[in-house]
């Protein structure tokens, strides 16, 4: 589904990414965990190009990200993302916030999408919310939209930036039941988190990145019980 | 020395009715005008294409580079000497204030487009959206939301620069201040008159655009 190989990223002379290189399996939710600054939502930003690899390769599906005659906003449909802070479009419903790239991208008519966008808000248990303003929502209210907005597009992969970093705790288990349905269903999911018990429970593997670079990568067990890189215990007897 | 006598400028009022008139419809036309080559300019600022930005920095930094005074003389009285024609006043005048107004706009514009959070283009761009498709539906509504305060100064800056079309002959408000001043000998209470006229519109105006502010604030 997403191979990437040996993916450089510099901001001028910082080096973000180090090489990296990873392989995505369809209907896989890997979980990245690491350190602040390590270059987490930077890898994940690399897989859907809204930052520009250094040097290196991605591929999603086969295609290469970077090959000049590839259709990058083609594959942004097949790419959802969440971010931390959901990124709603504040001027808009939620309806339409839903609605929008399917009509003004995929073409779809005002009524196909809108109908698909209901089905999704019942999904994310919103749909009475339709027609307010993001404005007038919770934090997890809005992040359930935000994923509903992603899903409206029928992306191949989901790519989840600490969707539940900027939410204040009772609403972080609405919005990670909402991403545990979706794994359940198969969708292959990307998540960068903190949070431990997710990764556990629906992370078929996790990549431990520190200083730019996929230190280790193993199942929750291996990683969570046995972790064997030095780096990677002592970052995690922090946060447990 | 003279009393004051606003009775004189009376049988005349008409004229300062009707410049105020013409004052604000060319401020309005200029405006718009301003609105249209500021955003292509201020959006042009920002391009990628080493070129685009160039040429719309030029142009931003020579219209405020230069007294509008002057612009307007090399557009009615420069420029038929290329053209081979003259440009009738009304036009000349809300084309030279609206081109002149295109720079101050273009500023305003970009303003409002880095005053929007830059996750709600990242957000567009992730769904697919083309980087115009971005602009257009999620960029560009949010940032005219945040363009509105400094428009509405640019509106009254432009109300009171609109003065400047008497220069060249154009029968606006100032225009009918010298008209009166001319034919009654009598300078100051038609100019007075002009003043207050133009301050009741800029004063009337700004009290609109607070309430209009009002408005966005509460929609927020
Ligand atoms: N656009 C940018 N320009 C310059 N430096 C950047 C940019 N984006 C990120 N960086 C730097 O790259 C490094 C990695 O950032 P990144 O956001 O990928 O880390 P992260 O692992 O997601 O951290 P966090 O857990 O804090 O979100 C940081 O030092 C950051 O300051
Ligand atoms: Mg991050």
């Amino acid at each position: 589904m997403i191979e990437v190989r040996d993916l450089h990223k510099n901001f001028g002379k910082l080096e973000v990414l180090r090489g990296i290189d990873a392989k995505i399996e369809k209907g896989e939710v890997v979980v990245v965990i690491g350190p602040s600054g390590s270059g987490k939502s930077t890898f994940l930003r690399c897989l859907n190009l809204l930052e520009r690899p250094t040097r290196g390769e991605v591929k999603i599906e086969g295609k290469s990200l970077l090959d000049p005659s590839t259709d990058i906003n083609k594959i942004r449909q097949d790419v959802g993302m969440v971010f931390q802070h959901f990124n709603l479009f504040p001027h808009k419903t939620v309806i339409e916030n839903i609605t929008l790239a399917p009509i003004k991208v995929k073409g779809l008519s005002q009524n196909e999408a809108r109908e698909r966008a209901m089905e999704l808000l019942e999904r994310v248990g919103l749909a009475d919310k339709a027609e307010c303003f993001p404005a007038s929502l919770s934090g997890g209210q809005k992040q359930r939209v935000a994923i509903a907005r992603a899903l409206a597009m029928n992306p191949k992969v989901m790519l989840f930036d600490e969707p539940t970093s900027a939410l204040d705790p009772e609403m972080i288990k609405e919005v990670l039941d909402v991403m545990k349905d979706l794994a359940s269903d198969g969708m292959t999911m990307v998540v960068v988190t903190h949070e431990m018990r997710f990764a556990r429970e629906v992370g078929d593997r996790v990549l431990f990145m520190d200083e730019g670079k996929i230190l280790e990568e193993g199942t929750p067990e291996e990683i969570f019980e046995n972790p064997q890189n030095p780096r990677t215990k002592e970052f995690l007897s922090k946060i447990l | 020395m003279d009393k004051l006598n606003f009775s004189i400028v009376i049988p005349y009022i008409h004229l300062f009715f009707r410049g105020a008139l013409t004052a604000f419809e060319i401020t309005l036309l200029a405006v718009l005008i301003g609105i249209v080559i500021g955003t292509f300019m201020g959006m042009g600022k920002m391009s990628r294409i080493f070129v685009v930005r160039f040429l719309c920095s030029a142009y931003v930094e020579v219209i405020r580079g230069t007294p509008l005074l002057v612009q307007l003389l090399i557009f009615y009285f420069g420029l038929p000497q290329i053209l081979g024609f003259t440009i009738p006043e009304f036009p000349a005048a809300v084309l030279a204030l609206g081109i002149n107004s295109g720079g101050y706009v273009a500023e305003i514009v970009r303003g409002g487009i880095l005053a929007v959070d830059k996750g709600q283009m990242e957000a567009a761009r992730s769904l697919g959206m083309t980087y115009a498709q971005a602009m257009r539906y999620i960029i560009l509504p949010q940032a005219f939301k945040k363009m509105i305060p400094p428009l509405g100064n640019e509106f009254v800056t432009l109300l009171k620069n609109s003065s400047l079309a008497t220069t060249i002959g154009f029968p606006e408000l100032t225009r009918a201040a010298q008209i009166v001043a001319g034919n009654t000998y009598r300078p100051f209470e038609p100019y007075l008159t002009a003043a207050a006229f133009y301050f009741v519109m800029t004063v009337s105006f700004s009290w609109l655009m607070s309430i209009v502010e009002r408005r966005l604030a509460a929609s927020d």
